[in-house]
């Protein structure tokens, strides 16, 4: 029997309100017997602007904590001792900033950068894929990113700098291969950057691939799922080799975190929720060769509202029985052997490999979010699975196949949730007031400059941006300083060049409507699918845009982060019959208000609403009665019947008109 | 907008009425109309939005038109050109409106030409932009004063477009991707030989070929410029006139091909015949006619022939 395995590193995603109420939460969770900390940054600080900008309004507190400022990051951190600490934080566009902001926080704790662990998750290129909180174009994006890198691989030599994401990828609807191919693909952007830049040595390449980490998914088909991170080990392993020269085995290593699926989590029957959890967690825990480093669950009722401190406990609680009460890690790797685990993980890899040569072709990761190419085999793998559901090809229980159930005994009413008190984004806004205040203005303004003449100058960002922590910048005049250098990014929508499915005849049935109705506007039917507010997450947009298109409306999609005003100035020039709003950040109920005002303003009150989102019941009953014809969640998979009822509100306003 | 893009009858002659009125108030030169097409790819829509930012610096107001091909198995269409037009955000001198060339419901012609007859009447400058696939750039010729065509660096599009023969529409040529090069650089003077061979209109105009990168706002100053200079040109030798009253005439007899077929236009003397008329017609009312013309068709085939 082999010697007993350290567990992995526990974690839990979490972070919301304040910084006060987040730093109590962490230490709860500490105190649980959590091993490790993953922030959850609120939407504003992910996409650089501070709690009081407009674009931030509702939300603030809302997916994650606000950090404004110094004072913020040193209060979320209190009690907490960091060189004692390993600390995941999910920041990509702004990463360099929030790092900076840390590295201050210790500093005035009495730490030396140089005994901190933890990781900056730091990976731009899934941002334009799925995640949407990208700011800059992706040349100087991937610049800022191998400046973490080529940082900390001396200043901070126990940091992941980078956490290459394979988990938004599946989110986003990959394949196993896609996703082991993407990641690869970014991760080689990342090191051929850090790789052609003049301060990193050929000597310092080892040590750059040591620290590189991955942050992968792991989803119900735990058995494939083993075999996935079986396949991305091996290639790691050949890639470094290969590509990077690295001779160390140690540092060929393919180390890596994971949050498991939230993609397969039910809103109908909740509770089956754990069992899915518990599977997942398996795929990346049973074998010793490819276990992951660090895990992070989610709780079971995620597809409801933001968990309460209860429903993180029980997913704690998951990974402690696994880790100490069961036997897993008392033997070797339980698959070494096994014909059936090695035949799909060569499956995996050789597919993998040829679709990564595929993306090398056409000039790597960076050309390939350009040219929109990634964008659209994730589009199309989702909607694929999106329709395997529709049709009951792919089963998921409680949702299509064995409805029939008993009422919950564990609640899924108001006090299921936790819900972020109203007052968080007027405090915060009192806070960073009062901060801009007491600190030194001149000093912030001068550290301010500084970072744009070393940027501008082609120097790492790192330096002067821990120095702008400590003159007291805020995390709003960073990035605007870094947006005046480099421009912002809008990203290709990757669903524009969609194919149409071959219709059902479902599908023909509302096409014949669809047609019907047009002839007596006069015109066809045309729909707005908008995302106003901040959060990023695209795939629903995306696939009512595509299956509304296939039902045979014109449809107008512009993509992510647009303002209540924009939305509704498109509508105006537009000319369209519905809009249809996505908000999954918990925002629903400030944004909607503001889009349907922006509406009566343009004389648009007319033009129905209908939202999709993570909208609990009570919310959903408070939107429809300020107006909006129909509330979608999670639950109401079936896209067909959406646009039935779209189609019917159309009709209605048409009478009504 | 709503009104001229609505096909029911009663909706259709109140938006014709509206268009000619529209058509013969607004006094000559009136707004340029500027036509961008291209292959697929060519960054049309960057450039569109880097162009706007340049005539909004200029102080004009435009409106614009995209237009976005429609699936021809369910008549939907994904109008996602926008995302990345963002100069206009919250800009009120901005319309922005994108059109389904819908096969469906009447060809592009009519829905594109009402929209940018619209604009024209209210905005300093009109833009159209449609995907090169054919026969649309000689549609978006017949409604555009100047038409620009946007190629790409390694244009195996760009053989394509001179194999077709429609090299002798476009008045300006915008090689986008600049910052690719020498490649753009290559594919510039390949145009420029490839304009010295083929014919063209004996006009004073020669097309210019700019080298813009869209992305990096390279050339995009040129290219206004160049718009400019040739739509002067245009007023100036009486080209711009003559231009747009083809192009009026063109629309009036494909909208009846359309409707009737050539069986249909034959009745009322044929192709070549309408054409003369239509050139010695003194009312600028297009739209007008073309219901005149129905008209007299309608009745011409229930006639028995003989």
């Amino acid at each position: 029997m082999a010697e007993r395995e350290q567990p992995w590193v526990f974690r839990t995603y979490s972070g919301h309100s304040s910084a006060k109420a987040s730093n109590e939460l962490y230490r709860t969770n500490l105190a649980k017997g959590q091993t490790g900390l993953s922030v959850a940054f609120d939407l504003p600080t992910q996409t650089g602007y501070d709690s009081d900008h407009p674009l931030a309004r509702g939300e603030v507190g809302k997916v994650g904590v606000p950090i404004s400022h110094l004072d913020d990051m040193t209060t979320l951190f209190e009690g907490i001792p960091l060189d004692r600490m390993n600390t995941s934080m999910t920041i990509n566009a702004t990463a360099a900033w929030l790092l900076a902001l840390y590295v201050a926080a210790a500093e005035r704790q009495g730490v030396s950068p140089k005994s901190l662990s933890g990781t900056t998750q730091n990976d731009i290129v899934k941002e334009y894929l799925s995640r949407g909180t990208y700011v800059f174009p992706p040349e100087p994006s991937m610049r800022l990113a191998s400046d973490i890198v080529a940082y900390t691989v001396e200043a901070i030599p126990r940091w992941n700098p980078i956490n290459v994401c394979s988990y938004h990828l599946q989110e986003a609807g990959a394949t196993p291969v896609q996703e082991i191919a993407y990641a690869m693909a970014t991760a080689i952007a990342v090191l051929d950057t850090v790789k052609s830049r003049p301060d990193v040595t050929k000597q310092a390449i080892p040590k750059v691939v040591g620290r590189i980490s991955f942050f992968v998914n792991a989803g119900i088909r735990f058995v494939e799922e083993v075999c996935k991170v079986r396949a991305m080990t091996e290639l790691w392993d050949e890639l470094t080799r290969e590509r990077y020269g690295v001779e160390d085995p140690k540092a060929r290593l393919f180390r890596y975190g994971v949050q498991v699926n939230s993609l397969g989590l039910t809103e109908a029957q909740p509770e089956n929720n754990v069992i899915r959890i518990v599977l997942e967690a398996l795929g990346v825990t049973l074998g010793r060769r490819a276990r992951c480093r660090a895990l992070q669950l989610p709780a079971w009722n995620e597809a409801l509202g933001l968990p309460r401190k209860w429903d993180q406990q029980w997913s704690l609680r998951i990974q402690q029985i696994l880790a100490y009460e069961t036997d897993l890690l008392e033997y070797g790797d339980l698959f070494d052997g096994s014909a059936v685990i090695e035949g799909r993980t060569r499956e995996l890899r050789d597919a993998a490999r040829e679709e990564l040569d595929r993306v090398l072709g056409m000039g790597g990761a960076v050309a390939a979010v350009e040219n929109a190419y990634m964008k659209q085999r994730l589009v199309e793998s989702h909607t694929a699975r999106v329709r395997a559901i529709e049709d009951g090809s792919l089963r998921v229980v409680g949702l299509n196949c064995f409805r029939e159930a008993e009422p919950s005994p564990l609640g899924t009413g108001s006090g299921a949730i936790l819900k972020v008190d109203e007052s968080a984004e007027r405090e915060q806004v009192a806070r960073l007031d009062a901060f801009r205040r007491r600190r030194n203005a001149e000093e912030a303004r001068a550290a301010l400059r500084n970072l744009e003449d070393v940027v501008a100058a082609g120097g790492n960002v790192m330096p002067p941006s821990i120095r702008a922590a400590h003159a007291g910048v805020t995390t709003g005049e960073w990035t605007d300083a870094l947006r005046r250098l480099f421009g912002e990014y809008r990203a290709p929508t990757g669903v524009v060049a969609r194919r149409s499915e071959r219709a059902g005849d479902a599908t023909s049935r509302i096409r014949e409507r669809v047609h019907a109705l047009s002839e007596r506007l006069g015109r066809p039917l045309k729909i707005l699918v908008g995302k106003p507010g901040l959060d990023g997450h695209s795939n629903g947009a995306e696939q009512i845009a595509v299956k509304a298109r296939d039902v045979g409306m014109e449809v107008v999609y512009e993509g992510i982060r647009l303002s209540p005003s924009e939305i509704a100035q498109s509508a105006r020039d537009e000319g369209v019959h519905v809009i249809g709003l996505s908000i999954l950040s918990g925002s629903h109920g400030v944004l909607v208000k503001d889009v349907l005002d922006q509406l009566r303003k343009e004389g648009l009150a007319e033009v129905p609403v209908v939202v999709g989102g993570i909208i609990p019941e009570e919310d959903a009953e408070e939107l429809r009665r300020a107006g909006v014809r129909r509330v979608y969640t999670p639950k109401d998979f079936d896209l067909g019947r959406i646009m039935d009822e779209v189609v019917d509100v159309v009709a209605e306003s048409a009478a009504a008109a | 907008m709503n009104l001229v893009d609505d096909s029911r009858p009663g909706r259709r002659e109140q938006a014709l009425a509206l268009l000619d009125q529209l058509e013969s108030e607004t006094p000559a030169p009136g707004a340029p109309r500027i036509g961008l097409t291209g292959a697929p790819g060519a960054g049309k829509s960057t450039l569109v939005d880097a162009l706007l930012r340049e005539l909004r610096r200029r102080g004009r107001s435009v409106g614009i038109v995209a237009v976005d091909p429609s699936s021809a198995k369910s008549g939907g269409a994904l109008l996602g050109d926008r995302v990345r037009v963002r100069a206009s955000a919250g800009d009120p001198e901005v319309f922005f409106r994108s059109m389904a060339a819908r096969e469906r419901l009447g060809g592009l012609a009519d829905a594109t030409r009402a929209g940018v007859t619209v604009l024209a009447a209210v905005f300093d400058v009109v833009l159209v932009e449609t995907v090169g696939v054919g026969q649309s750039e000689s549609d978006v010729s017949r409604l555009a004063d100047t038409l620009v065509y946007v190629a790409q660096p390694g244009a195996g599009d760009l053989l394509q477009f001179m194999k077709a023969g429609l090299l002798e529409l476009p008045d300006i040529f915008a090689v986008n991707k600049a910052d690719q090069g020498a490649a753009a650089r290559r594919t510039a003077l390949e145009l420029e030989a490839g304009l010295g061979l083929g014919e063209r209109e004996a006009s004073q105009w020669t097309p210019p070929v700019v080298l813009v990168s869209a992305r990096d706002g390279l050339g995009i100053r040129e290219l206004s410029d160049a718009i400019d200079s040739h739509f002067a040109s245009l007023v100036e030798s009486g080209e711009l006139a003559l231009r747009r009253r083809r192009g009026a005439d063109a629309f009036v007899i494909e909208a009846l091909e359309r409707r009737y077929g050539s069986f249909g236009l034959d009745r009322i003397g044929g192709r070549g015949a309408l054409e003369r008329r239509l050139r010695v017609e003194p009312s600028a009312a297009r739209y007008g006619i073309v219901a005149a013309l129905a008209r007299e068709i309608e009745e011409a085939l229930a006639k028995p022939r003989g």
